[in-house]
């Protein structure tokens, strides 16, 4: 039996009157990857967005339907956005490191929250860059800044301060596209430890590394969602014409 | 689970809802003060066209000790003297900055520009002093008026003073005109110059006409300095030698006899409406700049 | 005519006219200070006038002049940035976002002259403040704000959005994201800015004509319920209202002014220069 951890109920989005999203019904199960793909302009990122609600700060916009996390409408008018986006941390395409050093991004999150004990804090910050996979590399330089380490450090970084927060969901918008391989692998195999523990959403950066990190799938094209199940079934035996011609690279 | 479940919903923590309602406040509060000048000037400076005949009021003769309040000769002083300066100083402030933006190499732009800083930094009664000490004499001399303390010294004065403002303005209009017009213009064979003065100046021109508007407005609000080098004499600025002769403006009229009214008196009332065509004047110059400002304007807020 | 030459010659004018734009700043900046230098002295700077102001120094002038810019900023400072942080993170583009910006471009323009009107009628007269510093500082801050305001807007606004999409993702309030990361990467640009207002409203003379400007004191002021001597103003004094006055107290006093002015210029440029370098976005 598996545990629905995010359902998103008939979403439809507008966003300047372009709708974005049509009628999208899903189920998210917990501790494991979920991966939304297909070409760009499908919708993927705009619902991953709408699951932290960061759309909450763009004007002109519509949203109808709903999304529930663990049961709760996170659209309902008494949802505190400080705390769910505690709940569902949130990883950007590009590293974004914010001004200072290692140990004050990594701590940012929870010194929000109004944690000041020293001890919690060095846990937190402890291990946050192990799970991140970030550790062993940046250690002995916890107070330089963080602008001065590569791109694959800093989105692991950037991971890492998603987790200080010690949220359940770990959304993840294309973490990987401005890394180099080897930084790739890297974040991918710290995603696959943190699946463990925590309900991943992932836009992938290629149909490649959707298959190779995929636990559940859906494929969305032009803001429908076209396809979704098990990962190994998207990406060996697509029922649907346009998801196949995807997967093999007939476009996209 | 790994910890007990927290609920989503939290309520709005106090002292963040204060803090937002102060800074909206303060915000909002930029339209409480302009109300707060205008109704203050209407309720001070109306009664003056209540109690002065407005024959009175528009006469040519300012002797308020006469009970003559013509306030033509301060609002004409005014004009002409914000007309010449801008003759001096548009064709001026506009060649800088197209010198500034396109074509003065960087060492030179790095002289220029903080000299430009340093003029608009200059107090008013510093450049008034200046004025009065030093040009005033050079201009009896050198144009052989009676008196160094002219029309035509107070808009030299003038004309720099507004000059930072023209630059700097004149300067975003250049800089706001995409590098592919320039790069169209040069790929046509033309020169650099003339890619200048027929594609980029034309392009650009709504911003060079808010820097002379802006200008403007600076130049006919400016008190201090005007009040030093102009002489002060309210006479109809006519003929041809109203240059060379002193003049008084709207500005210097209110400094000068602000200090020496008993308040509620006529005199009194009169000099805030002369404040109050001042606040309209320049409000409506303001207003047409601004028009062209706001279509500059984009982005939006946060939340 | 060849047009290359047309460009030259064109381009040379475009030079001249610079020089004739920078020269006379020159000439400004020299006279006052061959002239001035002179007459600065330690007693200049640190004594009180004497001999209805022909000898002695110019203490409470300057000591007036310091009151005043830092009533002004203690006033316009909280006023301005809180404005601007309301333009620059919560305003939407609304009328009434519109309407403030409208305003303050207005206050921008309004003549200083003016604000001493108002100054009189508002904090000296109907609030009862008298000439004193209290009416002086608040009148000069009305006049700063705008200056205020659009630099700090500016400075907020440079600050790139996903610093504060980053803070709203780890859980942070709009204000919590504003205070400890816009703000603090914003503060070099809005110090500058307030300093750049500061001293423009340092520099004033109108606005404190009728609000606060004392034409000569025996002693510095006591509290901000005083009158104050003032920089401006006593340079506007010495050279128009008291005849024989000697011309090198004149050009020390507007030296003195001119020093005051533009060294928080050069303060402000070099503040924007070192953030600029030092800033990791």
């Amino acid at each position: 039996m598996v545990e629905t951890k995010i359902r998103v109920d008939h979403v439809s989005y507008w966003y300047s009157g372009n709708q974005a999203l049509s009628d999208i019904s899903l189920e998210v199960p917990a501790r494991s990857v979920t991966v939304f793909f297909g070409p760009a302009g499908g919708g993927k990122t705009t619902l991953l967005r709408l699951i932290n609600r960061l759309n909450a700060q763009l004007e002109n916009t519509r949203m109808e339907g709903s999304i529930l996390v663990d049961g709760e409408d996170i659209y309902a008018p008494t949802v505190s956005l400080p705390e769910l986006r505690r709940r569902a941390g949130m990883v950007f395409a590009l590293p974004l490191p914010l001004p200072g050093t290692i140990r004050q991004n990594v701590l940012y999150g929870p010194s929000l929250a109004g944690i000041r004990d020293r001890a919690r804090l060095d846990g937190i910050l402890y291990r946050s860059l192990v799970q991140a996979a970030l550790w062993d590399e940046v250690k002995d330089r916890l107070d330089s800044p963080a602008s001065g380490f590569s791109g694959g450090q800093q989105q692991r970084l950037c991971i890492a301060r998603s987790l200080a927060v010690e949220p359940d969901i770990l959304l993840l918008d294309e973490p990987t596209s401005g890394l180099d391989p080897i930084s790739t692998a890297k974040v991918e195999q710290s995603l696959m430890e943190l699946k463990e523990q925590y309900t991943i959403i992932l836009v992938p950066h290629s149909v490649q590394q959707a298959a190779r990190v995929a636990d559940y799938a859906a494929f969305f094209l032009m803001g429908e969602l076209v396809e979704q199940g098990s990962g190994e079934a998207l990406f060996t035996r697509a029922r649907d014409q346009r998801t196949e011609d995807y997967v093999t690279g007939r476009f996209g | 689970m790994r910890r007990s479940r927290r609920t989503l919903v939290a309520l709005r923590s106090g002292p963040e809802w204060a803090i937002e309602a102060i800074i909206r406040v303060l915000g909002v509060s930029t339209i409480g003060l302009v109300a707060l000048i205008f109704i203050f000037l209407l309720t001070e400076g109306l009664p003056a066209f209540f109690e002065i005949p407005l024959g009175n009021l528009l006469g040519i003769r300012w002797y308020p000790t006469s009970e003559l309040y013509g306030t033509l000769p301060l609002l004409l002083g005014s004009v002409l003297i914000t007309v010449v300066a801008m003759i001096i100083a548009f064709p001026l402030g506009v060649c800088t900055a197209v010198f500034i933006r396109e074509i003065a190499p960087a060492w030179a732009r790095e002289i220029l520009k903080p000299m430009v800083e340093v003029l608009a930094g200059i107090p008013s009664v510093v450049l008034g002093f200046f004025g009065m000490v030093v040009l005033a004499p050079v201009v009896r001399e050198g144009l052989g008026a009676p008196t160094g303390l002219t029309t035509f010294t107070g808009a030299l004065v003038l004309a720099y003073m507004a000059l930072p403002t023209i630059i700097s303005v004149a300067e975003d209009a250049l800089d706001a005109v995409p590098k592919s017009y320039r790069d169209a213009g040069l790929a046509m064979g033309a020169t650099e110059w003339q890619t200048i003065w027929r594609v980029v100046l034309p392009a650009a021109r709504s911003g060079i006409l808010m820097a002379l508007m802006l200008g403007m407005g600076r130049a006919i609000g400016e008190t201090m300095a005007v009040m030093m080098v102009t002489g002060n004499a309210a006479r109809m600025p006519v003929g041809l030698d109203a240059l060379l002769r002193p003049v008084r403006t709207m500005t210097a009229t209110i400094a000068a006899e602000m200090g020496e009214v008993a308040s509620g008196s006529t005199h009194y009332h009169v000099l805030f409406a002369i404040a109050l065509i001042l606040f309209v004047l320049v409000f409506a110059i303001t207003l047409a700049s601004a028009s062209v400002m706001f279509r500059r304007r984009e982005r939006g807020g946060l939340r | 005519m060849n047009p290359h030459l047309v460009q030259k010659l064109g381009f040379g004018l475009l030079a001249l006219i610079s020089l004739v734009v920078v020269i006379p700043i020159l000439l400004v900046i020299g006279a006052i200070l061959a002239q001035g230098a002179p007459a600065i002295s330690a007693e200049f700077l640190t004594a009180m006038p004497r001999d209805g102001m022909k000898a002695g120094g110019i203490l409470p002038a300057i000591v007036g002049t310091l009151l005043l810019t830092a009533g002004t900023g203690l006033v316009a400072i909280p006023m301005g940035v809180g404005a601007a942080i309301y333009l620059s993170e919560y305003a939407r583009d609304t009328g009434l976002t519109r309407a403030v910006r409208l305003a303050i471009v207005n206050l921008a323009s309004v003549p200083s002259v003016v604000y001493g009107l108002f100054g009189v009628g508002i904090f000296v007269l109907l609030l009862q403040f008298g000439t004193s510093i209290l009416a002086g500082s608040l009148t000069l801050a009305i006049m700063t704000l705008p200056v205020i305001i659009s630099t700090s807007e500016e400075a907020l606004r440079a600050v790139p959005m996903e610093f504060r999409t980053v803070s709203a993702s780890l859980g942070g309030t709009p204000w919590q994201g504003i205070r400890r990361v816009v703000l603090p990467q914003a503060l070099p640009g809005i110090i500058t800015g307030v300093i750049l207002g500061l001293l423009r409203s340092a520099g004033e003379t109108a606005p404190i004509l009728f609000t606060v400007a004392a034409f000569y004191l025996p002693a510095l002021p006591q509290s901000v319920m005083d009158q104050t001597m003032a920089l401006p103003y006593h340079l506007y004094v010495i050279s128009t209202q008291v005849p024989g006055m000697p011309l090198s107290i004149q050009f020390g006093t507007a030296l003195t002014l001119l020093i005051y002015v533009l060294s928080m210029n050069v303060i402000a440029t070099l503040i924007r220069g070192y953030f600029r370098r030092r800033r990791e976005w």
